[in-house]
């Protein structure tokens, strides 16, 4: 529906990848997410930061309809992604996930082998038409994912078998083997220690080159090493948005002040 | 002294020794807990179980062997010459029993006095002649020895109980006066309260674990007796099932694989039909269905469990045996005879095992991670392609293993056979012909009137034994499997 569109297009570094307009979450009757405007750029990585329960996840999972699946879930207001409105009747939420890929929390391999958790999505896809072409894919995404060299000589192991950094590298491999245009981070490195909290820090900011990234962190020090744009969300409002070190070295708002300072949170 | 008595005093003394034990060890510490070791009510159910616990077991031990002192003992002193032909000492010392049980009972009801009963040159048949007219059961005529030796059983029972009241009397009171004693303030009531705890959680689990092996053990041992009458190869390998009763002549042919193969068949076509559709009517309630769809359906699946299986065999006899007969009866395919049929049978267990599968399976699938869900929808995977490609490969060791619990009660399922699928033992491939199961052989063995030590009745501990054999070995398989499954995500 938005190939068309986004095929004329041609990329330009702050071109507006998603546009948020006035958006409100309700979880029966909570109302999670309040008249929410936010841009997020193409190949540029968004932080969401705020204190827990502040609903950055929340409207994290808007942005890919990963809400559908919570029956109590309500979203209003308008997401445009290369200007098309994804909460259109006429767009498919399958497709949609398909372009605006989803790495979550807890790394979350399949009980598959390596190879087949990268592969699952370029099959269900349709994207390569023979094991070659397959394999291709397969490589170029976990060399992408910056793990090909831990898990080349064993692909035919469990995913489930890697540990925690790996799984979680594993799963943004997943993410990018599809190719999406995309690619939403849902506190990527709460699990991991430091070491790979580093590794995947880096991944994104190698991702920035190719893909819109959003992450969602807890770790002010992490939104301040991988973002250029920042937004603080507080009780289910955008408090502030704007360039990452206009946030964290001059907010406008006090509650921001006081957050990234470490007196609410 | 009744024996409710008895165990209201011993529980009684515990009572009192909880209190007492209480206020001794708050006395103790000045009545200041702090100064306690444990709370003070872990001081008072240390003495209320040094009370309750040595007295309740020695009760109990009493209880099971006082009769076989007794019995042994009396039956010792009849007299050969008392045996009359053809009887036995046992059914002499039955005999003892029912005059003894008699004359209890007269003296109850105020018809004899209690000298009268114990006393020691009664006349035998006046005796009798008493017990008759007070309604007491007595088979034959009361004999000299008889009543010696059930006024002797009355002696001794009566005498045993009052040795036992004071003995567990007393054990109760030393109980109770020991826990007092070590009631201090260090004692640490509480750890030893624990260790009562773990004994008695231990006890039960022992319960079971006996339980079952004296159900073997009793299997083994009839097994053994009739492995001695009947050579074991032609009971393993042996083609035909042809119990002949001793009495109408000719030796039996009791061969188990006519019966293993009904058991084999019908318990295939159960689960033919019940996995498919339970497996998918878990899908449908775990991934599916709306709260409210799945409030409704999922208790009234299990109703379904709850029907007892013999009105499931009403079910099969009475609708789906006719309802068969009619569309490959005579009237239609004509290649079925009678409604009794493996086919019968199987659909019909294969309803019943419905629930069994489906709230196994629906409680696997639910297990599954959310996230793994999460991970292939946010791949833009579609709901069917979730299920097929994440959730079911992941559930799958687990589905298997329900699989097995389910199979192992299809071979085990006796009702639904006994009415549904005939009585005829034999080996064909024809769903439609009537054949039998193990579980069917055991209850038309054992509800005969053969004599209890020919091999006609003890091949059913043989087939019963290798029915256990059979879903125990199903269900370590099914336990294996559910468990490796398990560890993959915890």
């Amino acid at each position: 529906m938005y190939d068309a569109l986004h095929r004329q297009k041609e990329v330009d570094v702050n071109e507006i990848k998603i546009a948020a307009r006035g958006v409100q979450v309700h979880y029966g009757d909570n109302h999670a997410i309040k008249d929410v405007d936010v841009d997020i750029e193409d190949k540029t990585v968004t932080a969401f930061i705020g204190p827990s329960g502040c609903g950055k996840s929340t409207f994290l999972r808007c942005l890919n309809r990963m809400n559908d699946t919570i029956p109590i879930c309500r979203v209003e207001g308008s997401i445009l992604l290369d200007g098309e409105d994804i909460y259109d009747k006429r767009v498919d939420p399958v497709q949609l996930r398909a372009k605006v890929g989803m790495v979550f929390q807890k790394p979350n391999p399949f009980p598959k082998s390596i190879y087949d958790n990268i592969a699952y999505g370029p099959r269900i896809h349709g994207m390569a038409r023979n094991k070659a072409e397959l394999d291709e894919i397969v490589e170029r995404a976990l060399r992408r994912g910056a793990i090909w060299e831990e898990v080349k000589d064993r692909l035919n192991a469990p995913g489930t078998g890697l540990s925690g950094g790996q799984q979680q590298r594993l799963c943004i491999a997943r993410a990018i083997a599809t190719e999406p245009e995309v690619l939403l981070m849902d506190e990527p490195c709460s699990a991991l220690d430091p070491i790979a909290t580093a590794q995947v820090e880096e991944l994104i900011d190698e991702l920035r080159e190719n893909y819109s990234v959003v992450i969602v962190t807890h770790s002010m020090q992490q939104a301040a090493r991988v973002s250029q744009r920042t937004a603080f969300f507080h009780l289910g409002n955008l408090v502030e948005f704007g360039d990452t070190s206009t946030i964290f070295t001059n907010p406008e708002d006090p509650r921001t002040e006081s957050y990234i300072t470490g007196r609410i949170g | 002294m009744p024996l409710l008595w008895l165990i209201v005093i011993v529980t009684a003394l515990a009572a009192a020794g909880f209190f007492a034990g209480r206020a001794r060890a708050l006395q103790s510490a000045g009545g200041n807990i702090r100064d306690l070791h444990s709370l003070p009510s872990y001081y008072g159910w240390n003495v209320a179980l040094k009370a309750l616990v040595p007295a309740g077991g020695l009760l109990l031990v009493w209880l099971l062997a006082q009769p076989l002192y007794v019995n042994a003992t009396v039956s010792a002193t009849l007299p050969e010459a008392a045996i009359a032909e053809g009887s036995s000492r046992d059914l002499l010392m039955a005999e003892v029993r029912r005059t003894a049980a008699g004359l209890d009972s007269a003296v109850a009801q105020g018809l004899l006095s209690a000298d009268e009963a114990r006393d020691p040159q009664a006349d035998p048949d006046a005796v009798s002649e008493r017990l008759k007219e007070a309604g007491q059961i007595i088979t034959s005529q009361i004999t000299r020895p008889i009543l010696d030796a059930a006024q002797m059983f009355r002696a001794m029972n009566a005498t045993g109980a009052l040795i036992m009241d004071f003995a567990v009397l007393a054990a109760a009171l030393a109980g109770l006066g020991f826990g007092l004693r070590e009631t201090q303030r260090e004692f640490r009531a509480r750890n030893t309260v624990e260790q009562g705890v773990r004994a008695l959680l231990l006890a039960a689990a022992s319960i079971a674990i006996l339980t079952t092996l004296g159900i073997v053990l009793s299997l083994v041992f009839n097994t053994w007796e009739f492995f001695r009458l009947y050579p074991a190869t032609d009971f393993f390998f042996g083609t035909t099932w042809a119990p002949s009763f001793s009495g109408r002549g000719g030796a039996s042919e009791l061969g188990i694989l006519p019966l293993l193969w009904g058991t084999i068949y019908i318990s295939i076509v159960a689960l033919t039909f019940s996995v498919p559709v339970g497996l998918f009517s878990a899908i449908y309630l775990s991934e599916y269905a709306t709260p409210r769809v799945r409030s409704v359906v999922k208790p009234l699946l299990e109703v379904l469990a709850g029907i007892p299986t013999i009105v499931y065999g009403l079910f099969a006899l009475l609708t789906v045996g006719p309802l068969l007969v009619g569309v490959f009866g005579k009237d239609g395919l004509n290649i079925m005879q009678s409604g009794t049929a493996v086919m019968t049978a199987g659909l019909v267990m294969g309803i019943m095992l419905i629930p069994f599968v489906s709230s196994l399976s629906d409680d696997i699938i639910n297990a599954v991670p959310q996230s793994l869900r999460d991970g292939s929808y946010g791949l833009g995977a579609t709901q069917s392609e979730t299920i097929r490609q994440v959730v079911l490969p992941a559930a799958l060791p687990g589905i298997v293993g329900a699989i097995l619990l389910a199979a192992s009660r299809a071979i085990g399922e006796t009702m639904i056979v006994v009415l549904g699928a005939g009585a005829a033992a034999r080996l064909s491939l024809n769903p439609f012909e009537a054949m039998t199961t193990i579980t069917a052989k055991i209850v038309s063995q054992l509800t005969g009137d053969a004599d209890f030590a020919s091999p006609e009745a003890l091949v059913a501990f043989a087939l019963g034994m290798t029915l256990f054999v059979l879903t125990l070995g199903l269900n370590v398989f099914a336990l294996y499997i559910v468990r490796k499954y398990r560890e993959q995500y915890e």
